[in-house]
């Protein structure tokens, strides 16, 4: 008979809340810098000079085909024999920030390819620069087409980051492990974490693309 | 202590990258065909089963989808040894991946059949097929078209998920990767090569994905 | 009376697209309040015309002058100086979907001529009223009619204050019963001495507007003349054969 023992994990439930603090603190950091990386690698791939489009093109391909983890080694082991040490933390967030702007910077130029033509001819013919067509005319609607996909990627993201405890980043999981290293109940405390993952999905989620069309690109762009 | 080469590096991780390839593959033919049992539920007519099939689907894909990949793999190995199996780290990286990718690829291709205009089931019911001639004979050919490049885009999802596995001890690409740095001191380089092999892997699969994608769209 | 000075002075265009000559020398000079009608087939070049005036394409060869000022397409701010006296009302509205009325006649005064807050607010309901939309600030793009679009994309347009307005088609994207009401605002616009080149299928309308008609045929003007003259006594077949066409 298989018994199991929540009440040992769940009475860590200070850990585990700030764990999922820290974990919403990096998938916050990794939307917002990631997201802007995107747009502007999606400007690079568009709009951009021949030599910054090959520049940006390489760095999506290179991401969209390696693991994250890996990724993230190569940042937090890696980067210290190039003299730069980074936290846990901020390896991680670095790491997050990278992968998301490579996959946002895809899904933003396919916004931004079914422009339709006479948008960016009515934004010129206004007198306006090609970079405020870009930013003013063109990114708005481009982001909402494409807002579900992006929605996605940042929850995919977002579970991703579970892995951030592999480099002893102090998020959800790391504590995971932290508990169960003190109390013995791996599988309880690994099913509370993912139950604390799939609600911040969940969540996550649903106040994405609440906020995306009221805040983020629309109804009103203001500014 | 033995020095090692940059060839050395290299010489071992390949050699590691061949569990990358079997397990990838493992979990792409288990995950596509309990994928395929998934998708078949849902496409069940709407009846006190269907819906019941329907629903226990969705979970299964919220759940799955929803949840970090690196959890599933630490439920499957101590959720195994729990029910008193042999764990090793094996089988916890194959179910664990297997049940990742059908639920993955359960959305995508329900997204394909999705895709086939209403009519089409229609135009076949009225010609007095049964529902499993409409979907075999005219729906499944037609969805099956749309599903190729989105399926073996996903290939690339799953190799790059089996680089979680080494978490729980398996030895493949990433592990080997981990283990080499320990023993030579230098990180950059081998990350920089566990990266190279990976996209070496991977990139080959993405432009070809994207090639049939773009004579799907070409053909329309 | 002295004639004035052209606004619009174009010389020798030429453009080609590919190994398809669309325009194939045009020289036309506008003065300023005029208002020209440019019919013809289409694929005779008359929208590419206009858009080489708004530098929306660029020419091959030939000259293009705007208030006696050379058209320079290698400078941005030439361009953009170009573009706030030159404004352009296209055959699919193009407002921006993101933005409700009010900001898109605002956005391009807000960032170009730094006309923000309650002055550029102002001026935009003005606008609005102009041309009969003074309930619509708040609306959305997609809430409007086609005509009603139209109308603020004529205000959006105007809004920059241009000296003159380009009109490709406005009215061809439009169903029947909302023509009328567009036409109303150019003709308004008209009335009040703005210099208006529009490409046009509506002839009754180039008839009782315009002060002069281009007939375009393959890339060149083939015949022009005031609009009384132009319709009731064409001088060539090609004319004669458009016309006859239409009724």
């Amino acid at each position: 008979m298989v018994s199991l023992d929540f009440a040992a994990v769940l009475e860590q439930w200070p850990l585990l809340v700030q764990g999922i603090g820290a974990t919403i603190w990096l998938v916050a950091l990794a939307a917002t810098l990631g997201g802007f990386l995107g747009i502007a690698c999606a400007w690079a791939r568009t709009w951009g000079p021949k030599p910054l489009a090959w520049l940006a093109a390489g760095y999506v391909e290179s991401i969209r085909n390696t693991p994250f983890i890996v990724q993230l080694f190569v940042i937090f082991f890696g980067l210290p024999s190039a003299g730069v040490r980074l936290s846990p933390e901020w390896a991680s967030a670095l790491a997050m920030v990278i992968n998301l702007g490579a996959y946002a910077g895809e899904i933003v130029r396919a916004g931004v390819e079914a422009t339709p033509r006479g948008q960016v001819e009515a934004g010129l013919s206004l007198a306006l620069t090609p970079g405020q067509v870009f930013r003013r005319v063109v990114v708005p609607p481009a982001l909402a087409r494409v807002w579900p996909a992006m929605v996605s990627q940042i929850v995919i993201v977002m579970l991703g980051s579970a892995v951030c405890g592999q480099i002893s980043a102090r998020e959800l999981s790391y504590f995971a492990n932290l508990i169960q290293s003190r109390n013995f109940r791996a599988f309880e405390a690994y099913l509370v974490a993912t139950a604390g993952y799939l609600v911040l999905a969940i969540a996550l989620r649903r106040l994405l693309l609440w906020v995306g069309p009221r805040f983020l690109f629309g109804t009103v762009w203001r500014g | 202590m033995v020095e090692f080469t940059l060839w050395d590096i290299l010489r071992n991780l390949l050699l590691a990258a061949r569990w990358t390839v079997a397990l990838s593959l493992i979990a792409f033919v288990a995950g596509g065909a309990l994928g395929l049992l998934l998708v078949l539920a849902r496409t069940l007519p709407a009846g006190a089963v269907g819906r019941w099939a329907g629903r226990c689907v969705a979970l299964h894909v919220e759940v799955f989808q929803g949840t970090p990949l690196l959890m599933q793999l630490f439920l499957a190995y101590f959720g195994l040894a729990l029910l008193g199996l042999e764990v090793s780290a094996w089988l916890a990286a194959a179910l664990a991946l297997t049940l990742h990718a059908s639920a993955f690829l359960a959305e995508i291709w329900r997204g394909c059949i999705e895709a086939v205009p209403r009519g089409q089931w229609d135009a076949a019911a009225s010609l007095a097929l049964t529902r499993s001639e409409q979907l075999r004979r005219v729906i499944a050919p037609q969805a099956l078209r749309i599903a190729i490049a989105p399926t073996v885009g996903f290939l690339v999802q799953v190799i790059k998920g089996t680089a979680l596995a080494s978490v729980i001890g398996f030895i493949e690409l990433a592990k080997a990767g981990t283990m080499i740095t320990n023993a030579t001191f230098r990180p950059f380089a081998v990350y920089a090569c566990v990266a190279a092999i990976y996209f070496a892997m991977c990139y080959p699969v993405s432009a070809f994905s994207r090639r049939l994608e773009r004579r799907l769209n070409g053909a329309r | 009376m002295v004639p004035a000075e052209p606004i619009v002075d174009i010389r020798g265009l030429r453009k080609r697209f590919g190994s398809n000559e669309v325009l194939r020398g045009i020289d036309l000079a506008v003065a300023p309040g005029e208002v020209v009608a440019i019919i013809g087939r289409s694929g005779s070049g008359k929208s590419t015309l206009l858009r080489c005036i708004n530098g929306l394409e660029s020419p091959d060869a030939g000259t293009l002058a705007i208030e006696g000022r050379p058209m320079r397409l290698d400078d941005p701010r030439a361009m953009r100086d170009l573009r706030q006296r030159v404004g352009m009302i296209f055959q699919s509205f193009n407002l921006f979907p993101h933005l409700d009325v009010g900001h898109n006649i605002m956005l391009a005064p807000g960032l170009v001529k730094g006309r923000r807050g309650a002055q550029g607010e102002a001026r935009a309901r003005q606008l609005l009223a102009r041309v009969g939309l003074d309930d619509k600030f708040e609306a959305m793009p997609a809430q409007l009619s086609g005509g009603q679009q139209q109308r603020v994309a004529i205000a959006r347009a105007l809004a920059m204050e241009p000296q003159v307005l380009l009109c490709d088609e406005i009215t061809s994207a439009l169903d029947p019963e909302l023509v009328a009401e567009v036409l109303a605002v150019v003709e308004m616009l008209a009335s009040e001495g703005m210099t208006l080149l529009m490409v046009t299928h509506e002839m009754r309308f180039a008839r009782k507007v315009a002060d002069r008609v281009v007939f375009m045929h393959e890339g060149a003007i083939h015949e022009t003349g005031p609009a009384s003259e132009l319709f009731t006594r064409p001088q060539t077949t090609e004319l004669r054969q458009f016309l006859a066409a239409l009724d």
